[in-house]
């Protein structure tokens, strides 16, 4: 209770974070990197070495790490796990702001991308050619690297959704695999009424998975170009999400489990949350977390918006990126380019990855993987035309990070309360908003 | 002195400092003279916080410290069978950290694991300790186990320097237990409750670890400024407004310590 003093501990904490805005201003010292950099530069870098420090909590780079070394031996790299997402970002923009140990690489999640470009925090790749890449990678992930033009990371992974449902009790309680998100309210019905105590899915309000199926219904809420922002959740796409979600949270549909949790996974295990809609990278996840449901469960595409489409969306995914802050991004760049598009890649496929290259994505050996969780089905051919019809055209805003962290302030309460969706997500909406005008963009 | 210049004044010099500075996404950092704290009382959510954590210190304190006083006056009267057994019992909880105690309580009050679940499904009810409109009260049945011991502590120390021979002259002017209470004891202890009062005017404005501990269970409810110190640790470390935090540091050390010493004037006045 009284364990907080609040003048003491904003203070000091304030003082790691600030004392140092002064330094921040010089952000254009990219100076070691005038003009472009040649493959061959970074040949040379790689075969020279040194210490080169990333940071990430993506768990198939240390394989990749390792076989990297061993190809590079003058080459250090210092695999630091600095938390994961928002954790590992705020230690990041404490690092920036003091301007001392800055990591030379980062993990960082598309969503979080724009954020860091335009703080001037990440080193633009145009000079490194870059550009070079874009037909390597599937176009969502790469648009998502590209903020205004210019290129700031390299993609990792990818986030393709699917529907992941538990066959064993859509099959006990005579449920088709639902193509359309109002077959999907018919199923969340059905199922609870034969069994009260089983849920279509969870949901207690995730910013993550509503943007992903707002952006799955071709809703554009964010527009960017430049310092100029537009958000809209009042567009086709908004309505028709809020129009089947706030029915599944009405009638009681969905089980108030937060995802991540103990109980989530006990009920993927246990048969009383029959799907859950997320990204391609998340059976490894099911494996490893609810043992219990493996040979039950199945994937399948995205139910539709309109009857008879094809449309999905993102969910997650992050790519690696070279801090402004760091030191031999020749180097840094040289391990970017063989984690994330050369050798590396088929590493971290092998160890369990979802990729964003195409050419692991087309590879027969990579489509004809049998999943043993899924009873042998073959689910990386459905992710891998989920990814082909990821909708095109979705932005982040650049301060999404925050946007986020604030999301169950607002469309939290529609879940709690007798507050609709879509008055929350107006509220999320205005909340931005001010948020955006506040840190100097023009917001609309 | 130089310690005392370090520790204390510097960071409260520095975080007016930073009250005053602005540091934009777009823009970089300026000065702003006294701009953060006209915002701060035209936020309705900074406003929201202090208001909750008023309503805290309304309904809280007052039951804490009535409950604490009780329990100090049972003890002292000297009738409790097993006294020193029922005093380090009630204490007990206060040396339980807080952020035990309120993991400990938040397994309890989940409804879709905890105590409360067996609960419902026993009784057929839909209790729910973290729903928004009853969370607050759930926190400070918390704050109350927590803190009842200590105050009680401060109260029966107090109880205990009461020379007994006055109960003894009371006794023989034929006083009941209860007139001895409220003529003898509560007067000899006022000193102890304005103390005991203060501390607490204090601890509610700081609110921040229970409802911090609790939000991963009850993220829609406890919202990311709940309390002053919440919303000031959710604007340094989510938003990098730390600027912005600072004056809503200041500000609430300005009403925290207003509001202390009301107390502290009215504790001893007509002594």
């Amino acid at each position: 209770m009284r364990k907080f003093l609040p003048i003491a501990a904003v203070a000091l904490l304030s003082l790691g974070l600030a004392a140092c805005g002064g330094g921040d201003d010089s952000s254009d010292s990219s100076s070691s990197s005038s003009g472009t950099v040649s493959d061959a530069d970074v040949t040379a870098a790689l075969e020279k070495g040194g210490d080169l420090t990333v940071w990430a909590w993506e768990p198939t780079l240390k394989q990749v790490v390792t076989k990297f070394q061993e190809k590079y031996p003058n080459v250090k790299v210092n695999l630091v796990n600095a938390g994961t997402g928002n954790d590992q970002y705020t230690a990041l923009q404490n690092a920036i702001a003091a301007g001392k140990g800055v990591p030379d690489v980062a993990q960082i999640e598309y969503y979080a991308l724009p954020q860091f470009a335009l703080g001037k925090s990440l080193t633009s790749l145009a000079g490194y050619g870059a550009d070079a890449l874009k037909a390597d990678f599937t176009p969502g992930p790469w648009s998502s690297v590209t903020s205004g033009g210019t290129v700031y990371g390299l993609p990792m992974d990818s986030g393709p959704m699917a529907l992941y449902y538990n066959k064993e009790v859509f099959d006990k309680y005579g449920i088709e695999v639902p193509k359309t998100w109002d077959e999907y309210l018919d199923a969340a019905r059905k199922l609870h009424k034969a069994d009260p105590k089983a849920y279509i899915t969870n949901d207690t309000g995730d910013a993550g998975l509503t943007t992903s199926l707002i952006w799955q219904a071709g809703g554009k809420p964010y527009t960017v170009d430049g310092t100029n922002v537009t958000i809209n959740f009042a567009d086709q796409g908004a309505t028709e999400f809020t129009k089947v979600w706030q029915q599944l949270i009405t009638e009681k549909l969905i089980a108030p489990i937060s995802s991540w949790s103990d109980q989530w996974f006990q009920g993927i295990a246990g048969g009383t949350i029959a799907t859950v809609a997320t990204g391609a990278w998340m059976p490894a996840n099911f494996t490893s977390s609810a043992p219990g449901g493996s040979g039950k469960w199945r994937a399948a595409e995205l139910p539709q918006w309109t009857a008879g489409g094809t449309a999905s969306a993102e969910n997650g995914g992050s790519s690696l990126a070279i801090m402004d802050k760091g030191t031999n991004k020749e180097l840094a760049y040289g391990f970017m380019k063989y984690a994330n598009d050369g050798d590396g890649v088929q590493i971290r496929v092998d160890n369990g990855a979802f990729p964003a290259t195409t050419k692991q994505l087309n590879d027969p050996a990579f489509l004809n993987t049998e999943f043993k969780y899924f009873g042998g089905q073959k689910a990386n051919e459905i992710f891998a035309k989920s990814a082909q019809n990821v909708v095109t055209g979705w932005s982040y805003l650049p301060f999404q990070v925050y946007s986020n962290s604030i999301f169950n302030d607002t469309v939290g309460k529609a879940y709690v309360s007798s507050t609709t969706l879509a008055d929350g997500l107006k509220a999320w909406q205005e909340q931005s908003a001010k948020y955006g005008t506040e840190q100097g963009f023009t917001v609309k | 002195m130089l310690v005392f210049a370090f520790v204390f004044l510097a960071p409260i010099a520095y975080t007016i400092y930073l009250s005053l500075y602005r540091n934009q996404l777009v823009g970089g950092n300026s000065f702003v003279g006294l701009d953060n704290y006209t915002k701060a009382l035209q936020d309705s959510q900074f406003w929201s916080a202090l208001g909750r954590v008023s309503l805290f210190l309304v309904v809280q304190v007052p039951i804490m410290l009535a409950l604490a006083l009780i329990v100090a006056l049972a003890i002292d009267s000297g009738r409790l069978y097993g006294k020193a057994f029922f005093r380090v019992s009630i204490f007990l909880p206060y040396a339980v950290p807080a952020v035990v105690a309120t993991l400990m309580w938040g397994f309890m009050y989940g409804n879709q694991f905890g105590l409360v679940k067996n609960i419902n499904d026993w009784l057929g009810t839909t209790l729910d300790p973290l729903a928004p409109n009853i969370v607050l009260a759930s926190i400070g049945n918390i704050v109350t186990w927590e803190f009842i011991g200590y105050n009680m502590l401060i109260l029966y120390s107090a109880l205990a320097t009461v020379p007994t021979s006055l109960y003894e002259s009371a006794e023989i002017d034929g006083a009941s237990q209860m007139k001895i209470i409220t003529a003898i004891k509560l007067p000899a202890i006022r000193g102890a409750i304005t103390i005991a009062t203060i501390f607490s005017v204090i601890g509610s404005f700081q609110l921040f670890n229970e409802p911090s501990i609790l939000r991963p269970l009850a993220k829609n409810a406890i919202t990311t400024f709940f309390t002053p110190n919440l919303y000031a640790s959710s604007l340094t470390f989510s938003g990098q407004q730390y600027n912005y935090a600072a004056t809503v540091a200041i500000i609430m050390a300005l009403v925290t310590m207003v509001i202390a010493y009301v107390v502290q004037l009215r504790g001893s006045r007509d002594r």
